[in-house]
């Protein structure tokens, strides 16, 4: 498996020359072809390809569900998005979000990663302790978070109580609930991105740590000169999926603070969400989710420059 | 990074400085890692009065079951287990086979269209689930389907990223098996299933429990298509009810503690394919 993985272990994503087989006269009749592409293809343009269209459509309207006739608006909803402190709020919310946790994870990932490379027993079961936050779901982790920050009947407080500290509303405070939203956030995520960057440490040729070596390059040398520029499509990589990963931050705000105190925490889809589907402002939250969409494909976009994943034959 | 080991004398008393920082840190990261689970767990069997009595105490004063009881009385918690089990059950069963079916078609077929088809998929492997929401939504109501097993599940029944992986899977096996088989008079059906998938199944492997692990903990997209409690899912329900039963700590607790059991049951089973499949998501 390793040889197909979609990772770029030190390297570029696919080994160069790897080639679909030449064009065969077997199977000349494409119907078979597709029968068998057919159910994904048809749910991706009814479900995903469709849709996406469909909101540019919904976010030109003033678009209520059941109506009879929508109301034409053209650009409105884009031009009261603007207008609205609420969604710069939103944005500037996410984008804070995104840079302080993508850069947290990558430096404790980073940390722990090196720090785990051996096969060693004590080194997997640490890698399994740290990886394992990965596979709960945000909503538990949010739940159990929100609990062990309650001021009340939470740990966090009772320790600081214990050693003579005030208890601190962690999430009630609106300007501690962000950083601690982030704080989670990272908490669950250092082992998805050490198990990234371990498959990053692990494809380096050791033969040029000796070779550095031999050249008198000593500890943050090596990382410095030799680590770090052989992993960088891995650290490009794995900063890139963070990054979009976490501009669709919605299931732990929404459990941890539900966007509150005074917006402090509210992203940009939590409040897609609110308006949506609990004002029912379809348009606008159409035209929110435009934007976000808008953001993703420039990421993206840049993501498939850097790693080409347009190799079909 | 363990190079100075090898320059010291054979006998050490004592691990070099660096390593020592090194390990006390990672064991601190052990326990902020471990800690919150632990408290969970424990947190579901304290009677309220004991959560307010001793919040510094990591274990029970006392041992109470209450909140597994009333987890059981105050949600239809059977049906939203089963509900869990359905929709992340099936929707990775049919994820399974139409991605692996339509990577046969990409790698192994030739056709008009393929390569439009190739780009769909490619494409859509950056739409995230959140911007076609709203939409899916409207789709959803149109055709009756909302809080139904159908409008939970079938719009999930593919995933851009499975496909993609399948088929890069399926160029590395060789297609001289596929030929030897051919010559066996064999038809695509049967080389997709008798050839290809057989030697697929470490791949078919990691992206089941990827995909049954992320439909498991989705939140966002049953809260949005159902709208009763008898059609929610676990994380919904749990969440939906913590908003309105904020202080019933032990009942969420106890509730969130099973919810995690399988996954956790399975990690510790199969933690490799959790892990590979997570070491390639990526373009989630």
């Amino acid at each position: 498996m390793s040889n197909t993985t979609t990772l770029p272990a030190g390297g570029g994503l696919h080994p160069a020359g790897r080639k679909a087989p030449r064009a065969r006269r077997f199977g000349r009749r494409s119907w078979t072809a597709w029968l068998f592409a057919g159910p994904s293809l048809a749910i991706i343009l009814v479900f995903i390809a469709f849709p996406i269209v469909q909101s540019f459509w919904f976010s030109l309207h003033d678009w209520r569900i059941g109506a009879a006739e929508q109301e034409w608006l053209g650009l409105a909803n884009y031009e009261r998005l603007a207008a609205d402190p609420l969604f710069w709020n939103a944005l500037r919310v996410t984008l804070v979000f995104a840079l302080m946790s993508v850069v947290a994870q990558l430096i404790l990932g980073y940390a722990a990663a090196s720090a785990l490379q051996s096969e060693r027993l004590l080194a997997r079961i640490v890698r399994s302790v740290y990886f394992f936050p990965t596979i709960v779901a945000l909503a538990t982790i949010g739940l159990v978070w929100r609990f062990l920050l309650d001021p009340n009947i939470g740990l966090v407080a009772g320790i600081t109580t214990w050693l003579g500290l005030p208890a601190v509303g962690w999430l009630q405070d609106p300007a501690l609930a962000l950083p601690t939203v982030i704080f989670v956030s990272v908490w669950k995520n250092v082992g998805f991105t050490m198990i990234i960057l371990l498959a990053g440490l692990k494809g380096v040729p050791p033969h040029l740590y000796e070779a550095a070596r031999l050249d008198g390059a000593r500890g943050w040398q090596l990382t410095r000169y030799v680590t770090l520029p052989s992993i960088r499509p891995t650290l490009l990589f794995t900063t890139m999926i963070l990054t979009i990963n976490s501009f669709q931050v919605f299931d732990l705000v929404y459990v941890m603070t539900n966007g509150g105190p005074l917006f402090a925490t509210d992203t940009l889809v939590n409040m897609m969400f609110r308006e949506g589907f609990q004002n029912f402002d379809i348009g606008y939250a159409s035209a929110i989710a435009w934007v976000l969409f808008l953001i993703i494909a420039v990421l993206s976009a840049f993501q498939l420059r850097i790693f080409r994943y347009d190799d079909v034959d | 990074m363990t190079t100075s080991t090898e320059r010291r004398p054979r006998v050490r008393l004592a691990l070099p400085p660096t390593r020592v920082v090194a390990w006390i840190l990672l064991g601190i990261g052990v326990v902020v890692a471990i800690v919150p689970f632990v408290w969970m767990v424990s947190g579901s069997f304290r009677t309220e009065a004991d959560l307010y009595g001793a919040p510094e105490s990591l274990f029970p004063g006392e041992w109470t079951i209450d909140g597994y009881i009333r987890i059981w009385t105050e949600l239809p918690f059977l049906r939203v287990v089963l509900n869990s089990f359905i929709f992340a059950g099936l929707t990775t069963l049919l994820c399974l086979l139409f991605d692996s079916m339509c990577a046969y078609a990409l790698a192994r077929m030739r056709f008009r269209g393929r390569k439009i088809a190739f780009w769909l998929v490619i494409a859509t492997l950056m739409i995230p689930a959140q911007v076609t929401l709203i939409p899916v939504f409207v789709e959803l109501f149109n055709l009756g389907w909302l809080n139904t097993y159908q409008g939970l599940i079938v719009p999930r029944a593919t995933s851009a990223f499975g496909i993609f992986m399948l088929r890069q899977f399926f160029l590395s096996i060789p297609t001289e098996l596929d030929e030897a088989a051919r010559i066996d008079g064999a038809g695509h059906l049967r080389i997709y299933a008798r050839v290809i998938l057989p030697l697929a199944k470490p791949a078919l492997a990691t992206l089941a429990v990827l995909h049954f692990m992320n439909l498991w903990n989705d939140l966002l997209w049953p809260l949005a298509m159902t709208s009763t409690t008898e059609m929610r899912t676990l994380p919904a329900a749990l969440t939906l009810f913590g908003g309105q039963h904020v202080n019933d700590h032990a009942v969420l607790l106890a509730g969130a503690t099973i919810s995690l059991l399988p996954l956790a049951l399975a990690f510790f089973l199969a933690q490799r394919y959790f892990v590979q499949g997570v070491a390639q998501t990526g373009l989630k």
